[in-house]
């Protein structure tokens, strides 16, 4: 009773294979993080690689990489509701209304392409504090107001539409979107300033904690994740530029997953919305405005939702009846949890939007390349979905008895 | 300190609250001293949790006067309590199981690092470490999620909360009821030690042992009137038991402010 908070290992081994044990004993206890995933990821790809040599060819990975652009912006706004417990029904009906609105300001209104993006985003935003704003004032619940959203936005997009029903895009700067690749100098400059950001900032970290005499990792911990980081994104880089290049739309797509694992990591906003979905009454009581909190949530995820919309529609260089319609929706909510967030709230990280994503995709991209029938496709992608949850339903008993809920 | 300037740190006078037709408390005089716990016991609706959520704030009382540390204060919601130095630690302890023990020590007060929005989480750790260590509170981490701690240490973690931000009293509703043994006598160590740091300490339980264990005074409430004060060395169990049923009718209350009860522990 006397003695103080043990606030680290009283004697910090540095040895690979203390980290090792660690690292099993986490895994042993439940904390299971994205290893599944990850590990999910590495096994279809080396399916789909034995059955067709073809899938892990630079072209059609960076094509697998176009493909997940739209859906993967989209999950990122998924997966803060997810962290608040709520869910979103309406993303897939704002981006394509959102696309819509775009293309019509583009097309038909002749408004330059940057204002008319900032348009559709702006539109995704006004949609989103909309939906969290009646769910807060009338206590209803998001599932619900969402649903009527998915249906009314649906309705929307089809009157902003108008009697063509399709509008193609023909502005280079909107098909830039997806259609920009990098000379490789560009893309090894990108590399190379990935990797000595993550270096920098983590050996700041540390210096940090350091200073404040605070325990810090091992650093054969921090020195493996510089070095796999390092490995991921030059090996990315390698295949990219072996096709056409580092496209734009990843660094889009990477750069919103960095900006938003920062909001939710390193500010009191995302603080909070973890502290939400942990416990709204405890954060409630510690002061925390929980409509602010719900409502913001909701502006942001309408908001991403209208980024995937248009970067969809870049990619498909037209907007019609059915954009954000089909399984983008599916899609979208199911990557995440295929990644690891937790339905129930509190518990995700925003990477869980690329890697569920990737999941996906190759799963589609995969059995498209073997020439699969999609009846098989979506037998096989619910199958990976109720294997996901079942994992992470298993993992939190495995907690729950090693007292690590 | 001697005895004739001690001033309690928190006194209620005449405090009465109806809810509808139902007089929820009657005339309450209620006083803490600072180093000193004191339990507040009664049965079920004897008024026990009217009076906390008085002190705390929630309940605005119809009449009567609370002073803090000798003066008059109107509290308009909890968070006038907390300001002025009111903590109370509810029995669902209302933490985030899924952050960790700094992350709820900070909830609602997170340091930032002006210009940057960015958290400053070395020195809220460094603060945490250094405040649980004061309070000799023992946890795995403080990177831990609370989730993965036992009923003492959240109870724990929960109090540490309550009384980092320069709380002179705290109210503790039922802190060990769903507690073990060994995490009860974790708990009661905690509010030795909140005593032996110059707190005021209320604690509402319906657990008499633990009552006996650590309280100095016990204060009992019967249908919203306070029926006795007994000084912990001097009462029997039998005669709390008798006093919160009603069936002790010939023991005269000995409230007088100016006798001081909590007197006795520093004389």
């Amino acid at each position: 009773m006397s003695s103080a908070v043990e606030s680290a290992d009283p004697e910090p081994s540095f040895g690979l294979r203390t980290w090792l044990r660690s690292l099993g004993s986490r895994v042993a206890q439940g904390d299971v993080g994205s290893l599944p995933v990850i590990g999910g990821i590495v096994l279809i790809w080396a399916v789909f690689w034995y059955l067709n040599p073809n899938f892990l060819t630079p072209r059609n990975l960076t094509n697998l990489v176009l493909q997940i652009a739209g859906v993967g912006t989209i999950s990122i706004g998924i997966v803060l509701v997810l962290l608040l417990g709520e869910i979103d029904l309406s993303v897939g009906a704002v981006s394509g209304l959102c696309a819509a609105v775009m293309a019509v300001l583009n097309v038909k209104r002749g408004v330059p392409a940057p204002l008319a993006i900032t348009g559709g985003v702006l539109a995704g935003t006004a949609v989103g504090l909309i939906q969290g704003a009646w769910s807060a004032r009338f206590r209803i619940p998001t599932f619900v107001v969402t649903l009527a959203g998915l249906l009314a936005w649906q309705g929307a997009l089809l009157l902003v539409l108008g009697e063509t029903g399709t509008i193609n895009l023909y502005d280079p700067t909107i098909d830039a979107l997806t259609d920009t690749f990098f000379p490789a100098s560009v893309g090894w400059t990108v590399a190379a300033a990935v990797i000595v950001i993550y270096a920098a900032s983590g050996l700041w970290r540390r210096q940090r904690r350091a200073r404040a005499g605070l325990s810090l990792a091992s650093p054969v911990e921090f020195g493996a994740s510089v070095v796999l980081i390092a490995a991921l994104t030059l090996v990315a880089v390698f295949v990219l530029n072996s096709d056409r290049g580092v496209p734009l739309v990843l660094l889009i797509l990477l750069g919103l997953i960095v900006l938003f694992d920062q909001l939710l990591r390193r500010t009191r906003f995302g603080r909070y919305v973890f502290a939400v979905g942990g416990n709204a009454e405890a954060a409630r009581r510690a002061g925390v405005n929980v409509d602010a909190i719900r409502i913001a949530v909701f502006a942001l995820c309408s908001t991403l939702a209208a980024c995937g919309g248009i970067l969809a529609a870049s990619r498909l260089l037209a907007v019609n009846q059915s954009s954000g319609g089909n399984d983008l929706l599916l899609n979208s909510i199911a990557g995440p949890v295929i990644g690891g967030t937790s339905l129930f709230g509190g518990r995700g990280s925003v990477w869980t939007a690329l890697t569920g994503a990737l999941v996906i995709s190759s799963i589609n991209n995969g059995m498209d390349l073997l020439a699969v029938s999609s009846p098989i496709k979506f037998l096989t992608i619910g199958g990976v979905l109720l294997a996901a949850v079942t994992i992470d339903a298993l993992a939190r008993r495995v907690r729950q008895t090693a007292g690590r809920a | 300190m001697s005895v004739i300037e001690r001033q309690p740190i928190l006194q209620l006078h005449g405090i009465s609250k109806h809810f509808g037709a139902v007089q929820a408390l009657s005339e309450i005089d209620f006083e803490v001293y600072a180093g000193e716990v004191v339990a507040l016991v009664g049965d079920n609706g004897a008024g026990k949790s009217t009076l906390v959520k008085t002190i705390a704030g929630i309940n605005i009382p119809d009449s009567g006067e609370i002073m803090f540390e000798s003066r008059p204060v109107v509290m308009h919601g909890p968070r006038d309590a907390t300001r002025i130095g009111i903590a109370t630690v509810y029995q669902d302890l209302a933490l985030c199981d899924n952050l960790d023990v700094v992350g709820n020590l900070f909830l609602g007060r997170e340091q930032t690092e002006p210009p940057l929005p960015a958290l400053n989480e070395e020195h809220m750790e460094k603060r945490a470490i250094e405040v649980l260590s004061t309070l000799a509170v023992k946890l795995p981490s403080v990177r831990t999620a609370i989730a993965s701690l036992s009923g003492g240490q959240r109870q724990s973690t929960a109090v540490a909360r309550s009384v980092m931000w320069d709380a002179k009293v705290v109210l503790l509703d039922e802190p060990t009821a769903a507690l073990g043994v060994a995490q009860t006598k974790q708990v009661l160590e905690l509010i030795r030690r909140l005593r032996d740091q110059g707190l005021g300490i209320v604690v509402i339980s319906h657990n008499l042992a633990d009552v006996f264990e650590v309280c100095d005074r016990i204060v009992v409430l019967r249908l919203g009137r306070r029926v006795s004060d007994f000084r912990v060395k001097d009462a029997s169990r039998e005669q709390v038991v008798a006093a919160i049923t009603g069936a002790d009718i010939g023991r005269v209350p000995e409230d007088d402010p100016d006798a001081g009860p909590g007197a006795g522990a520093s004389a």
